[in-house]
C-alpha cells in the first residue's frame, strides 16, 4: 500500500476521524513509529471520534505509565494500550490484551513489542516524519487478515481531501 | 476533640505496591506516618524503556499482603490496632487497582474494619495537609509522570480543575527526552543534571500554548521538537557531542520551566479571583526538579501565595497519602460498603471540561 502524506496534525486527526466509525469489536490498530511520530495524536483522535457521538468529551490520558486505558463505548470497549514500557510479550496476556483483541477495539502503540502475541488480523499503521522540517508525517497502512474492505474508501477520501 | 485513628493505607494503581500506617485525627491536619513501605520503585527506575516486570495484577496481588505485613512490622503494630482502611480504588491500571481493592475488602470484612475507597489523585492532592497545617481552599499543582493539573482544592471531596495538560504530562516528556538522548532513567534527574551544564538559549524550542489564554498545558509537541533538533544534529554531524546533549537538555528544561511558571501565574490569578491568594502546593515527582521548584516558588511569592511542597517520598505513589485521604473523608462521610469497585477512570472534577485529547491543537514541532 502506498504511503500517505499527512501534512500536519490536523490531517492526521481527519484521517483518524474517518477510520474511527468503521472499527468493530475484534479490530486491532497497531501503531508503529518512533518518539514524536504522532502515534498518540492519532489514537487520541480515534478515541475522541468514538466518544463524541455518545455525547462524551473525556480526557484521553497517555497510557505510557498505566499501559492500558479503557473506554466503555456502550456495548463495546475500546482499549488504548502503550507497550513502550513492556518487557516481555508474556505480559500481553496478563494485561488482558490477548482477550481484548477478540472482544474489543484495540489501539496499540509500540505494537512491535507484541512479538509472537501479535493478532493474526490487524491494521498496521506506521508513522514517520516526512522529509524536511515541516510538520508532515508519512503514513503507511498495511491491513493483515480480512475485513478491512472499507479501508479503500476511507483512503480514497483522504487523498481527495488532501 | 475527635479521637485519633490508626489508618492502614493501600496503594497499587500503577507500578508500585505500597502500604502505610498513619495516625491521624479525621479532617484535621497533620498526620503522623508510623510506617510506609513501597515495593517496586527500584525495578521501575532501572527499567523504563526496558523491562517493567511489575505491571500485572498478579505482581500486585503477590506483594500486597507482604508489603502490608512489612508496614505493620515496621510500625510495631498489629491488625488489632488498626481502626480503618483506605485503599486506592482508581484511577489507574485496572488489574493493579483491583488487586488492592480485593485485598482491602477481604481485610475489612475479616477484621470488621470500615473501608474507604480513595481516588488516587485525591491522595496526591490532599498530601500537603498530611505534612503541614494548611486550610482549605488551596491551589494545587499536581505534576508527575502521568499527571499535570491545576486544582482548586476546596474541601477533601471538592476539587475544581483550573487547567492541565491537553496531552502528555511533563514527567513523561522528561523520561522520553532522556531516552532520546541516551540518558538513564528516570529521566528527570538525568536531564536536570545535563541541563545544568548546557546553554538553554542555543536551541529554539517551543513554549507550548503560552500564546493562548488560560492555564492549559501541552508537552507532547515539545518532546517532538527535541527529537527533531536531535535528528538534525545527527544528520549534519553524524551524532551528538556532550555539549549538544547538555544544550538540548537545558533548552528543554527551560521551556518546561517557563511554561509551567507562566501557567502557574495564571492559575494563581484564576484561583485568587474566587478565593484570594492562599497557598500554592506543588506535588508530584516533577516538583523535585530544582529549576522548576525555584521558578514555581518565585511565582507563588510574586502572587502573594504561601508555598508548600511535600517531600518527594510523599509525592511519588505511596500508602500514607491514601491513609491520609481516608482520614479526610472520614470527617465528611461514612465508609464505603463491600460493593466498592475498582474504577480505571475516575476524574477528580466531574464538572470540568476535558482537556486531554480534546482535539485542541498541541504544540507545533
Amino acid at each position: 500500500m502506498p504511503e500517505l502524506l499527512l501534512e500536519d496534525p490536523d490531517a492526521t486527526s481527519r484521517l483518524a476521524r474517518r477510520i474511527a466509525p468503521h472499527l468493530r469489536a475484534g479490530d486491532v490498530l497497531e501503531l508503529h513509529g518512533g518518539l514524536g511520530a504522532g502515534k498518540s495524536h492519532f489514537a487520541r483522535a480515534v478515541i475522541a471520534a468514538r466518544l463524541a457521538p455518545l455525547g462524551r468529551h473525556e480526557d484521553i490520558p497517555s497510557p505510557t505509565y498505566t499501559l492500558v486505558q479503557t473506554y466503555d463505548l456502550g456495548g463495546i470497549e475500546l482499549w488504548h494500550a502503550d507497550l513502550y514500557r513492556l518487557g516481555d510479550p508474556d505480559e500481553i496476556a496478563e494485561l488482558g490484551l490477548s482477550e481484548a483483541f477478540e472482544t474489543a477495539i484495540v489501539l496499540v502503540e509500540w505494537a512491535s513489542r507484541l512479538g509472537p502475541e501479535a493478532p493474526s488480523r490487524a491494521l498496521s499503521l506506521s508513522l514517520d516524519f516526512a522529509p524536511g522540517d515541516a510538520e508532515g508525517r508519512l503514513l503507511r497502512i498495511e491491513p493483515r487478515g480480512g475485513g478491512w474492505d472499507w479501508l479503500a474508501g476511507v483512503l480514497g477520501g483522504a487523498k481527495g481531501a488532501a | 476533640m475527635a479521637q485519633t485513628r490508626i489508618i492502614l493505607g493501600i496503594e497499587s494503581s500503577c507500578d508500585d505496591t505500597a502500604a502505610a500506617l498513619l495516625r491521624a485525627e479525621p479532617g484535621r491536619p497533620v498526620g503522623e506516618i508510623l510506617a510506609a513501605e513501597v515495593f517496586g520503585q527500584e525495578s521501575l527506575h532501572a527499567a523504563f524503556g526496558g523491562v517493567v516486570p511489575e505491571i500485572a495484577a498478579r505482581a500486585h496481588a503477590e506483594r500486597i499482603d507482604v508489603v502490608t505485613e512489612a508496614a505493620l512490622a515496621r510500625s510495631g503494630l498489629t491488625l488489632a490496632d488498626v481502626d480503618a482502611i483506605g485503599v486506592t480504588a482508581g484511577p489507574g491500571l485496572i488489574g493493579g487497582v483491583l488487586a488492592g481493592v480485593m485485598f482491602a475488602k477481604g481485610l475489612a470484612a475479616a477484621r470488621g474494619l470500615p473501608l474507604w475507597g480513595i481516588n488516587h489523585l485525591a491522595g496526591h492532592a490532599l498530601t500537603p495537609r498530611l505534612v503541614e497545617p494548611i486550610e482549605f481552599p488551596y491551589l494545587m499543582l499536581l505534576v508527575s509522570g502521568g499527571h499535570c493539573q491545576f486544582l482548586a482544592v476546596e474541601a477533601a471531596d471538592r476539587f475544581r480543575r483550573l487547567g492541565g495538560t491537553i496531552d502528555d504530562a511533563p514527567g513523561e516528556a522528561f523520561d522520553k527526552v532522556a531516552k532520546l538522548l541516551g540518558l538513564p532513567q528516570p529521566g528527570g534527574p538525568a536531564v536536570e543534571a545535563e541541563a545544568g551544564e548546557g546553554d538553554p538559549a542555543r536551541f529554539a524550542l517551543p513554549r507550548p500554548l503560552l500564546d493562548r489564554p488560560g492555564c492549559d498545558l501541552s508537552f507532547s509537541g515539545l518532546k517532538t521538537a527535541v527529537r527533531r533538533a536531535c535528528d538534525r544534529l545527527v544528520a549534519e554531524q553524524g551524532g551528538l557531542t556532550r555539549a549538544d546533549r547538555a544544550d538540548l537538555c537545558a533548552g528543554f528544561q527551560a521551556a518546561v520551566v517557563e511554561t509551567l511558571a507562566e501557567k502557574t501565574r495564571r492559575a494563581c490569578a484564576a484561583f485568587a479571583a474566587d478565593h484570594g491568594p492562599r497557598c500554592l502546593a506543588v506535588a508530584g515527582g516533577v516538583a523535585a526538579n530544582a529549576a522548576i521548584r525555584a521558578a514555581l516558588r518565585t511565582v507563588a511569592e510574586e502572587q502573594g501565595f504561601g508555598w508548600s511542597a511535600p517531600p518527594l517520598r510523599l509525592c511519588t505513589d505511596n500508602g500514607a497519602m491514601i491513609a491520609w485521604a481516608a482520614a479526610e473523608r472520614m470527617a465528611l462521610e461514612g465508609p464505603d460498603d463491600l460493593t466498592l469497585s475498582a474504577r480505571p477512570r475516575w476524574p477528580l472534577d466531574r464538572e470540568a471540561a476535558p482537556l486531554l485529547g480534546s482535539g485542541r491543537k498541541g504544540a507545533k514541532a
